[in-house]
């Protein structure tokens, strides 16, 4: 996982006069699973569909292993999409589908065929060539549609919100063996979706995309613990994000009160935005916390309980596995390195960053 | 819950002008003036000026057919490229003479193929020399594939739009150019929307009697002009319905001929 195997450099892309990426730069190393996250129109499609060669940018250029493949059309380039809705070939049968690509290629009819069951046995669904894809239920198309872009060996697969019109259980199956064909097959993954939960499940770098803009770039531990701002902490995640003041080097004041924190360097009486994860807060005794509030919700959860908590004029939200019932009151704990402080936007581009709410 | 009683007005109506209608012509076409049963009202198609018709009739539909497919699919194909709001002009544009009288149109074009009419007329203003257009077998075609391209186009325009633009990107994705594309994913995938195109032009250019009367004149006889003149000058019903079953029974033939084209089709596409 080293070298830059695509380099995206400066992409802006609009239509009809909206801009769709703003001077996008982003590499992708070899072997990594890489994740375009961010909400529907933020531009994560348009990025996939530049690398893919269905899209053309108005600006900037593709290097893909060195060499510029901006203008190359789609079948020229070493890399395979999965599509929404898996875009099966209907009126051919699976095994055909899956030989489509080398046919293309003009390949030997026993390599083909050995491709066709390697490829049927590494998505788990041996002794289905000869059926038709329709008779295949969704998860099944989507492993079909999986087997046809990898049996052509590209160098990076493309992969569009494969998993979204599946139900749940199949989604979180779906993940795993995604994560196990990754690793397996040993290329590059680009995924694309909007459910953080896939992007922290499966990748090894993810990218946060909003309004054409990228909004953070890091490991899904980076982007969950130490989101950069206030939209990528809303993002990934629950959280309580409180416009606030930092006092001073490892000290913030959250409504009205002091906190101690582990951030430095962002001078003395600055505002700041600080996002506290529910699972973060802890519930004590009244006048035991650093601000004593009310439990004004509480919904079971499985795991935890989540609750809301009326302190200083903010519903905090807390998950826990202890229950305190609508109307208790408690006190707030947060320990300092469960603090994280960001800047608030300033500059016309970070404004794009700023939640919607 | 049973809703089958819903149906019970079309029901009624099929029976009184579909199927009656249809009997009758059984019964005309199996019984001789005296009301005799007879099968010589359907072997009259075997003579020779009846077959002539007939081959001619099946020539020019054929000729008309394919030239409706080979315009309408390019046609089709840029209307399904082209952005919304340029495609609902150019369809109503194909839609809108469906919109004038049949009879109009077609006479339109007499005036337009007279040996005095409009094209001769621009002709002879650029000193050119004229040209013997109406009353000619290609008068009939061109009559034929103006009526009828719009029955072409739309089946066609209608399973183009339908395919998802990303089955075409994976067949290029998968390494396929263009004509590959085509040849492999568009066309196998468009052939429901050509063969009921192909039934929808075929069938009322094998049974008109209306172009061929106008723009072929008296001289040319189609299968269709030979039933209507035993029905109005001839007044002889039973030859007629003889003929008409016939016609039907080639009809029925060529149907079953181009829905085996269809799986066929649908089978060897890759």
């Amino acid at each position: 996982m080293s070298n830059k195997l695509i380099d995206l450099q400066h992409i802006t892309k609009s239509y009809d006069g909206q801009v769709i990426l703003d001077d996008l730069n982003l590499y992708i190393r070899e072997n990594e699973f890489l994740t375009l996250l961010g909400p529907s129109g933020c531009g994560k499609t348009t990025t996939l569909r530049i690398i893919g060669g269905f899209e053309k940018p108005d600006q900037g250029r593709v290097i893909f292993g060195g060499e510029d493949i901006t203008k190359l059309p789609p079948n020229k380039r070493h890399l395979n999409t999965v599509f929404q809705k898996y875009a099966l070939f209907t009126h051919m049968t699976i095994a055909e589908n899956i030989a489509f690509g080398l046919k293309i290629k003009n390949k030997s009819k026993a390599y083909i065929d050995d491709k066709i069951k390697y490829a049927l046995k590494l998505v788990n669904l041996e002794g289905y060539g000869n059926r038709m894809p329709d008779s295949l239920s969704g998860g099944q198309q989507q492993r079909i549609a999986i087997a046809r872009a990898i049996v052509n060996e590209p160098k990076v697969l493309l992969l569009d919100e494969p998993l979204g019109a599946l139900d749940l259980k199949l989604r979180q199956d779906m993940q795993y063996e995604l994560i196990r064909l990754k690793n397996e097959l040993g290329i590059t993954f680009i995924y694309v979706t909007h459910d953080q939960e896939e992007a922290l499940t499966m990748s090894d770098t993810i990218v946060v995309m909003n309004q054409g803009y990228i909004q953070q770039v890091g490991t899904p531990e980076d982007i969950y613990n130490e989101p950069e701002n206030a939209f990528v902490a809303d993002f990934i995640g629950d959280s309580n994000i409180i416009g606030s003041i930092m006092v001073r080097d490892e000290l913030v004041e959250i409504l009205g009160a002091k906190f101690a924190c582990v951030d430095k360097g962002f001078g003395e009486n600055k505002p700041v935005d600080v996002v506290i994860r529910p699972e973060d807060v802890e519930l004590v005794e009244p006048d035991c916390g650093t601000i004593n509030g009310v439990v004004t919700h509480i919904i079971f959860k499985g795991v935890h309980y989540e609750m809301e908590v009326q302190a200083n004029g903010f519903e905090w939200l807390v998950h826990s596995t202890d229950m305190f019932p609508v109307g208790t009151k408690v006190g707030i704990h947060v320990d300092p390195y469960n603090i994280q402080i960001m800047h608030k936007p300033a500059s016309e581009d970070e404004e794009a960053a700023g939640i919607d709410e | 819950m049973n809703k089958k009683w819903l149906s019970a007005p079309y029901l009624v109506w099929a029976v009184a002008f579909i199927i009656l209608p249809l009997l009758m012509v059984v019964y005309y076409g199996l019984t001789d003036k005296t009301g005799a049963f007879t099968l010589e009202n359907f072997l009259a198609m075997g003579t020779p000026e009846h077959l002539k018709a007939l081959g001619l009739s099946l020539l020019l539909s054929l000729i008309s057919t394919i030239i409706c497919l080979l315009l309408a699919y390019p046609l089709a194909m840029i209307l399904v490229a082209s952005n919304t709001s340029k495609t609902s002009f150019v369809v109503l544009l194909v839609i809108l003479p469906m919109w004038m009288n049949f009879l109009l149109r077609t006479m339109a074009w007499q005036t337009l193929l007279e040996k005095n009419g409009v094209i001769n007329g621009i002709l002879t203003f650029l000193h050119l020399p004229n040209h013997n257009l109406i009353n000619t077998p290609g008068a009939i075609v061109l009559g034929m594939v103006y009526n009828f391209l719009p029955f072409m186009v739309l089946p066609i325009y209608n399973v183009l739009a339908k395919i998802d633009k990303n089955v075409i990107n994976a067949a290029r994705d998968l390494g396929a150019n263009g004509i590959q594309t085509f040849c492999k994913i568009t066309l196998p995938l468009s052939i429901p929307g050509i063969v009921s195109g192909i039934t929808m032009v075929f069938v009322p250019a094998l049974t008109t009697f209306v172009i061929s009367n106008l723009l072929g004149g008296s001289k040319i006889l189609l299968i269709g002009n030979v039933i209507e003149q035993e029905f109005t000058t001839a007044s002889n019903w039973h030859l007629g319905s003889g003929l008409s079953l016939m016609l039907m029974v080639f009809i029925i033939i060529s149907m079953v001929i181009s829905s085996l084209f269809d799986k066929d089709g649908e089978g060897s596409a890759l």
